[in-house]
Parts: C-alpha cells; structure tokens; sequence
C-alpha cells in the first residue's frame, strides 16, 4: 500500500480531473427532513461544490448504480414468425464514485463474493463493477452505525483511493494503478512520521464514538439454538413486511424475474426486479404453497440469511452494519436490538 | 375500433383471440375508463387487442354482446343492480375496474352518514333523486372475476393485464405493498418528511403514484396481502398523527372499511392535532 498525503485544496484538483473524462457519482444533500436535519443521496455531480464529504449515511443506496432496483436482462423483438434477443448490461461508461464510506465498499466486496465470485458470475453486475473507480472517504459514526461490530469500520481492498480527514490534510491509501496514476499528477507528499502519528489519533477518535453495538460472538451457534425463541414472533408482529430493510441494504441482492409482453405484441422482455425477503410471496411457489405466510418467520429468515447461512458460507456475515435498515424501519425494528434480544439480552 | 372489421393480431406468428370487451359505469366518475383514452402512445396498439363492442364514453356504438365486460363505479342506485346483473348474464368475465367497483370508493364515504335524509335534503334540495342509503362494490350483487384497483386504475396495469388475457398467461397482481415501488423510484420517506402515509400497508401496482409527488398514500388499492394494520396504527401515532388522520386515510376509499370499523371501538380520543406542531 503506498500513503500520501494531500492539502485539503488539493480535493478540487482530484475532482476536476477525474469529472473531465467521466461520470462522477458522489453524497449531495437531496432532502431536509421533518427535524430539519439534511437527507444525503449519491447523484451524479459536475460541480465539486455540490459534494458534501461530510455526509452522514444515506438512506438510499449507491447501489442503484451497480445493482439497479430494475432491470431488463434481456429484450426481444418479434417479426412474423421469428424473434431477435437483445442483451444490454446498461453501463456505457465508467463511473467514479468519490466520497463511499467503509461500510458501502464492504458491502461491495460482499456483493462481489455472490455475484462475481461464484462458478455463474453475473454479467450485468460484473460490467458495471469493472468499470468502477472508487474514491473512499472516512465518517463519523453516527448513533445507529454498529459497523464496528460487523468488521467493517475499515476497508481493505475494492477501492482506488481512500481518504483520511486528518485536520487540514488528507491521508491518502492509494490502492490501484489508475489510483496511482491520477494522483502522480497532483500535489502529495510522503507521510512523515508527524502524520502518521495525527492518522492513528484520527482513527483511535473515531473509535471512542460508536454507540450502537452487535455482539457477534457465537452467533451462528446462538441462531442455531434460538430458532424457536419467542421473541422472533414479538418481532414479527411489529413488522410491516413492506421490504423497505432489504431496499435499502447496500447487500441485498434478491430479486425475481418477470416476462412481459409489450402491448403492441412487438416487443417482449425479461426484467429483473429486486426483491424482500419480508414480502408475503417471498416464499410462496407455483401451485400456491407459501414456505412463509408468517411475518416471523419471513423476518427470522432474513436474519438467519444475513447473520447465519452466510456466515457460514463465506466466513463472513451480510451484513456491514451501516444501520440503514433500521433507520428506514417504521416500525424501528434494529439489528443491534434483534440480535440482543436472541442473546436473551435486556436492551 | 370499427367493431365490423376484423383485425388478428399474431404473436410469434401465431394469431391471437381478440376478446369481445365492453365498459360500462355505474356510479363513478368515469375516471378509470379515462385513463385508458387519455393514453394515446399505446392506445392504438390497446384498441387493436381487444374488440370493444361499448364504450359510451369513446364511441357511439352500442353493441350487446360482448365477453368481458369491464364495469367501473359502485353501485349507490337501485337500478344500477339491474344493469349490473343484466351486464352479468352476458358477460362470460367481468372485471371490478377501479376502486369504486372494488371497494365501493369514495362513494363509500356516505355509507357512515348518520343521518342520510338529512345529506340527501342538503345536497338534492328540492329535486330529490332516488338513492340508496349505501355505496357498495359490485360483488355484494354479483360475482367478479377480476379486480383491478386503484383509483384511478393505471394504465399500464390494465394494458399489461389485457395483454396476458389475449395471450393466455396468468394475470399476477402484486402482493407487495407501496413502498416496495416507491423506494424503487428512490423518494424520501414521506415520513421523514412529517407527512402521514398508507404506503406500507396499501397494496402496490401503482408505481407510488402518489408518493412519487410527496402525496402520501391514501390506500386506494385497498389493503396488501399481510397489511399489518395495527402496527401502522402505532406508527402514525408515534409520528404525532391523530387517530382521525389515519381513519380518515382509512376508510376514503374502503378498501380498508373492516379495519377502519375496527379500529372505530378503540379510537383513542384526544391525541396529537393535526397537523402537528
């Protein structure tokens, strides 16, 4: 790994370089909620100015870019008789997304595991993932971040660059070639022993902020055991089953497949469309059989899916802790206080 | 549209049926049937699927026989029964279209009038019309094949639902609620925004319609599969909605009428004012 360190001035230069060539992607205030306080989303920017660094979690994900809520995964148009398919992985240049907290490019590094990773790697998600340059940015946790437990407060790889707010300048990780390639061309330094020193302090801070905790140990084992706890029902009692969770975690990647047929008959096409464990139709198969009528159960599963199965898996959990699902909840169902409770913990 | 000329549509080469279809109304505001007129990208395309043997309010012509019959409004008139069971015995499908016919509707709304003289002598005057004291959704007089909600419908639902009747395929309706659509189209929580919503419990299709304009969901569609309502209750309270809002929500278009009569015996008085501070 090769550290520089940067002016904070020198931001704008980084900016302006990478927007000249490419689609830049990064948090932009989009909204102010009922409290006042400022809604962030990852929007396609030309103007460095828009770009808020400092940007608390988003509620929406910049998942949308990589693995869209909807897609045609293929097109066919009819003529007489006989019929020509269209495949289109919808990604005609490379993006930049530039500010992505820890959290989101964990989540990236999960996704790549299912979706690139496996003997079936799909295409759609791959095009888009290759053709990705990720600028990462250090945050402040908030109340609901419980990343920390999760293993996924920091980053190892599956970014370009990552930047470290150390006061007045930037500690840079430079990670891949076309990393070092663009940062040759601004102002850096070699760290010196003074910086180093000022990053340790920075991280060692940030720490001492978490509030909100999962305790993992043993999990796998505890869900084990506690697949016939009662409180699954208390939980499942409160949820709406409306998917909302699952549409805004940055590694949920279930979804469905419909065919259509345009009404002009023409055109037809298969669209993939993400979907939510916590549906009622999750579950059910053709003849109508529902494996999981019950909100409990269809709740259960999704943590067992999160936190057991994939876990075993991979030998790492689903999930990266950035709280969003809790956040977004209506009805406040959170991981920490989900799993505390099959603990058997008082929260 | 010339009922007299036939046109055969082919997919994949293969000809296509081409349903005998009619639209009629009863007590509505037309609105549903609209959608499908107002659509002119596809409305040709529509037109050539289906051979429309009525449709009062796109043409003159007036034919009886037809196969499936698409009835938009509730039934509020005495009358309108006949025409309902007359459409019924020459319909070999018919479809409730539109929440009216579904669930009564807005119209529903006068079915909690306590004192229905009184409204109709407020509202008629003088000219007295024959009405009956309840709005009701054409199943309580006869059988329905097919729902499709929404108020008004939309039209890509009912386009793709006619495409897979020509063409044979199972109609499927969503299960999910609104918020699955709405964070697909990635809006704020109306929530968030202080403002109240029926999306989480309120069937999906429409393609958050509403929200997508921060209009919270008023449950038009009726109730999603596993609506839990009463944990929607809690929530609209928690967010400082009073119980009448979230009633008022409830029973507009009555989709969700045995809930909200429910949720009546236990109203909590008093709670947080509207809108709130």
């Amino acid at each position: 790994m090769l550290f520089r360190i940067a002016e904070k001035t020198e931001l704008k230069a980084l900016f302006d370089m990478l927007a000249e060539k490419n689609t830049v992607v990064g948090p932009v205030q989009t909204d102010t909620d009922r409290k006042g306080k400022p809604l962030f989303a990852f929007e396609q920017i030309t103007d460095q100015g828009k770009l808020r660094l400092d940007y608390t979690t988003t509620r929406l994900l910049a998942k949308r870019y990589f693995l869209p809520f909807r897609e045609d995964l293929a097109t066919f148009t009819v003529n007489g008789g006989d019929w020509t398919k269209d495949i289109d992985y919808h990604i005609d240049r490379p993006y930049v997304f530039f500010g992505l907290h820890a959290c989101d490019i964990n989540a990236l590094n999960k996704l790549d595991k299912v979706l690139m990773g496996n003997v079936y790697p799909m295409p759609y998600y791959v095009a888009k993932r290759m053709n990705m340059f990720i600028i990462g940015i250090d945050c402040r946790p908030q109340p609901f971040c419980f990343c920390r437990s999760m293993g996924a407060d920091t980053v190892l790889h599956g970014f370009d660059l990552f930047l470290t707010d150390i006061g007045d300048k930037y500690f840079i990780e430079v990670l891949s070639a076309g990393a070092y390639g663009i940062i040759k061309d601004l102002r850096t330094e070699t760290p010196k022993e003074s910086d180093h020193l000022q990053y340790m302090r920075t991280v060692a801070e940030k720490n001492k902020l978490f509030t909100a905790r999962v305790d993992t140990t043993d999990l796998t084992k505890i869900l084990d055991m506690e697949f016939q706890s009662p409180v699954w029902k208390q939980w499942g009692d409160k949820c709406l089953g409306c998917g909302t969770c699952a549409n805004v975690c940055p590694t949920c990647y279930c979804y469905g497949v419909e065919e259509t047929v345009d009404v002009g008959l023409q055109k037809a096409r298969k669209t993939k469309s993400l979907y939510s464990c916590n549906i009622v139709d999750f579950a059910e198969v053709a003849g109508g059989h529902n494996f999981r009528p019950e909100r409990s159960s269809r709740l259960k599963y999704r943590y067992y899916h999160k936190h057991r199965g994939f876990v075993e898996a991979y030998e790492e959990s689903l999930c990266v802790g950035c709280g969003r699902c809790g956040e977004a909840c209506l009805a406040g169902i959170t991981v920490p206080e989900v799993i505390a409770s099959v603990r058997g913990e008082e929260q | 549209m010339n009922a007299k000329t036939p046109i055969t549509r082919t997919y994949l080469g293969i000809p296509v049926p081409r349903p005998k279809v009619a639209f009629f109304e009863l007590s509505s505001c037309e609105g549903c049937q609209l959608q499908l007129v107002n659509n002119e990208a596809t409305l040709l395309d529509f037109l050539s699927l289906v051979d429309v043997r009525t449709f009062r309010e796109a043409m003159t012509e007036k034919l009886d026989d037809y196969a499936i019959a698409f009835v938009e409004g509730s039934v509020t008139r005495a009358d309108e029964v006949d025409r309902l069971k007359k459409i019924r015995g020459t319909a070999a499908v018919l479809v409730a279209f539109g929440s009216c016919a579904c669930f009564g509707g807005v119209n529903q709304l006068k079915n909690r009038f306590k004192d229905p003289a009184w409204v109709k002598k407020e509202v008629y005057g003088s000219h007295p019309i024959e009405t009956n004291d309840t709005a009701r959704p054409l199943e309580d007089f006869v059988k329905v094949d097919l729902q499709i909600f929404g108020c008004p419908v939309k039209k890509e639902e009912v386009e793709k639902i006619v495409t897979n009747v020509v063409l044979g395929k199972s109609i499927v309706q969503p299960k999910y609620p609104v918020c699955m659509e709405c964070k697909a189209n990635e809006n704020t929580c109306l929530f968030d925004l202080g403002e109240p919503c029926l999306g989480p419990i309120t069937r999906g299709g429409c393609d958050s319609w509403c929200p997508n304009s921060r209009f919270g969901c008023w449950g038009c569609r009726g109730p999603t599969v596993d609506a839990n309502v009463e944990q929607m209750r809690e929530i609209m309270n928690k967010y400082g909605f009073s119980e009448e809002t979230m009633l008022d929500r409830l029973e507009c278009f009555g989709g969700f009428a045995g809930h909200a009569a429910e949720m009546r015996k236990t109203v909590r008085r008093g709670g947080p004012a509207w809108p709130p501070e």
